[in-house]
């Protein structure tokens, strides 16, 4: 994604004009981020309406509370990411409590196991989504476009042992998405 | 192994999803659809001499029939490849993405490799976590409800005017219709259509150059800001032609050697996201600065509504020259847009009879500044929609209900693209009643408002 390239500046500036109550800064932010929060909620959630609602939470919360935004932390799109992350995760676990008949241990695992695969899918959506453009490149071609790591090679111009290398770091950095607590690129706010 | 086993193990892995890598299945090699009989003989594009081509059936070739006990150059050939090596292809052993033999290779060490097969595990797991990225085709109207959410919780110190607000939200669609555009999107070529001295005029470009178009009129508003003009230099090297509208955008697509790419984009919206701040700063009192479009003036507040709504007019013109679907505005957005046309009808009508267009009105010098005169009333239908009343004798006048000589009926989107030059005068849908010349007049005017 472009913004990737965006200078912290731009994520400083922007802090201070939500804090200051730019509504245009609302707008700006919306439009850098609202599809990477709905992709992020819907991955957690599978559903669009939980989603936009997850959206307007999160947009809310930032809009509220910029000032919980460190910027020595990492950058405003992971804090972001964690913002949708936790609120998501949230509003499953409730949604599933909720429509629990009884509780049992039995089904609390299950609910833990699925809170916890939807949560590794979202991560995982957002390490793909972060990971430098010539990682995420050859995971397509390998895995979407079905090219071996030779062919993966010729189409991107580089090396065997090149290709070779940016699969195996491609999947090591997906793979932290199992992980439990805070991944990485989260940025410490989960 | 025979072409047939890798054809047939191949096709039984065509799912993705279920895809395990294993010895059968060096299957990343792009032709698995074919069967053992039609596989083409020598090097395929892109396949590596290392992997053993599959080869025609040997009866086919008119060579003597192999031994049945010979195994010929089919038998595997064992790899013997360094630790390090076997390392840096677990990525693509997890991915199925290595070739037959080095799977093997691969997979024998993991039997005495602790390490490796701790990573080869995690790898593989990672690979079920690759998902295709889903449809980002955010709906359009979220974003109005969330900020309207957000605003609600806590009142921003620093608004967007009213006026601006419909200019935020086309530029905002616009940009999403654009988001997943490739580069046969951007070159899609777009034919601008407008009425000029009531006849139909065009003008043929591309979709990157339509935004190349957006981003040079709003330069005007930029201007007139004291911000930045990004066509400073070449509107100072175009001279006085570079001054409007139509000028400034000829200007701009001269100046490059090449036609516009999706470069255009960053640039356009950026300025958009730019005129948007500094207006909110300037504050809803700042509605009454004169922008300049060259031989006419509008002040800001309107020229921030004619710029939403030539930035909603070509992202239909975009979404049509790629076959994408695209909605009108919000009514409320629409509703001000439609009002901004209807104000500046009484003018235009006396630029058709400056013009010799159409006949001088029967009362024109006759209405003083500010009194009543004979009007039309412009029905609007739809969301968005309203009545007004037209004076048409003089721009000084005011419309009246107690002269109303004629009436037309429209329909909100249909009436914003007859005033866009979309739609010829004689063509809108128009129910009329009254003064048949006095309609004519209105929406021939109408239309005229139009430009490039």
């Amino acid at each position: 994604m472009a913004d990737k390239d965006v200078p912290p500046r731009w994520d400083r500036r922007m802090q201070q004009r939500l804090a200051r109550g730019e509504a245009a800064a609302l707008g700006e932010l919306y439009d850098r981020f609202a599809s990477l929060v709905h992709s992020l909620a819907h991955r957690v959630l599978g559903e669009e309406a939980a989603a936009d609602t997850v959206t307007r939470e999160v947009f809310a919360h930032i809009w509220e509370h910029p000032e919980t935004y460190d910027p020595k932390q990492g950058n405003l799109r992971s804090w972001v990411a964690a913002v949708v992350h936790r609120l998501a995760v949230q509003r499953l676990r409730d949604s599933e409590t909720a429509a629990l008949p009884r509780r049992s241990e039995r089904a609390t695992e299950d609910l833990e196991r699925k809170v916890s695969r939807a949560s590794a899918a979202a991560r995982a959506d957002y390490i793909v989504h972060s990971m430098p453009a010539p990682l995420r490149a050859a995971l397509e071609l390998a895995y979407f476009q079905r090219r071996d790591y030779r062919q993966t090679a010729t189409d991107l111009g580089v090396t065997e042992d090149e290709a070779r290398r940016r699969l195996r770091l491609g999947l090591q950095l997906l793979s932290t998405a199992h992980d439990t607590g805070t991944p990485p690129g989260y940025g410490g706010a989960v | 192994m025979s072409g047939a086993e890798e054809s047939g193990a191949h096709e039984a892995h065509d799912d993705r999803e279920g895809r395990r890598p294993g010895a059968g299945d060096h299957g990343a090699q792009g032709h698995g659809a074919r069967g053992a009989g039609d596989v083409p003989h020598g090097s395929g594009p892109g396949r590596s001499p290392r992997i053993p081509m599959p080869r025609a059936s040997v009866e086919d070739g008119g060579l003597p029939l192999p031994d049945l006990a010979d195994p010929g150059d089919l038998a595997p050939v064992p790899l013997d490849l360094p630790h390090d090596v076997l390392k840096s292809l677990l990525g693509a052993w997890a991915l199925a993405a290595c070739s037959a033999d080095e799977t093997v290779a691969v997979e024998d060490h993991l039997g005495t490799c602790g390490g490796g097969a701790d990573e080869a595990r995690r790898l593989r797991e990672a690979v079920g976590l690759l998902r295709r990225p889903e449809s980002l085709d955010l709906d359009p109207a979220l974003r109005d409800r969330v900020l309207e959410s957000c605003l609600d919780r806590r009142p921003p110190r620093i608004p967007v005017p009213g006026w601006a607000a419909p200019y935020d939200a086309e530029t905002a669609r616009l940009d999403a219709l654009l988001q997943d555009f490739g580069d046969a999107e951007w070159h899609a070529p777009v034919r601008l259509r407008w009425f000029e001295a009531d006849a139909p005029a065009t003008r043929r470009t591309t979709v990157a150059g339509v935004i190349a178009h957006l981003m040079s009129v709003d330069g005007l508003i930029a201007a007139a800001l004291g911000l930045e003009d990004l066509l400073a230099g070449v509107a100072e090297a175009a001279g006085k032609d570079a001054v409007g509208p139509a000028g400034r955008t000829e200007a701009y697509w001269r100046a490059s050697h090449f036609p516009p790419t999706r470069s255009v984009q960053a640039p356009w919206r950026d300025q958009s996201h730019s005129l948007v701040r500094s207006v909110s700063f300037t504050g809803s009192h700042s509605g009454g600065l004169a922008v300049s479009y060259g031989d006419f003036e509008l002040p800001l507040r309107d020229a921030m509504l004619d710029r939403a709504f030539e930035c909603w007019v070509h992202a239909e013109d975009i979404a049509e020259a790629v076959a994408y679907p695209y909605e009108p505005p919000a009514p409320r957005h629409l509703n001000r847009m439609i009002d901004l046309a209807a104000r500046m009808l009484p003018l235009a009508l006396a630029e058709r009879r400056r013009a010799g267009l159409s006949a001088p009105g029967r009362t024109p010098h006759l209405v003083p500044a500010g009194a009543p005169g004979r009007s039309l009333r412009l029905e609007i239908e739809g969301a968005g929609g309203g009545q007004w009343l037209i004076p048409l004798d003089s721009p000084a006048a005011v419309g009246s209900a107690d002269f109303e000589v004629a009436h037309v009926a429209l329909d909100g989107v249909e009436f914003c693209r007859l005033a866009a030059g979309h739609v010829p005068p004689q063509e809108a849908a128009a129910g009329q009643v009254g003064d048949r010349e006095a309609i004519r007049d209105v929406l021939f005017a109408a239309a005229g408002l139009s430009r490039m």
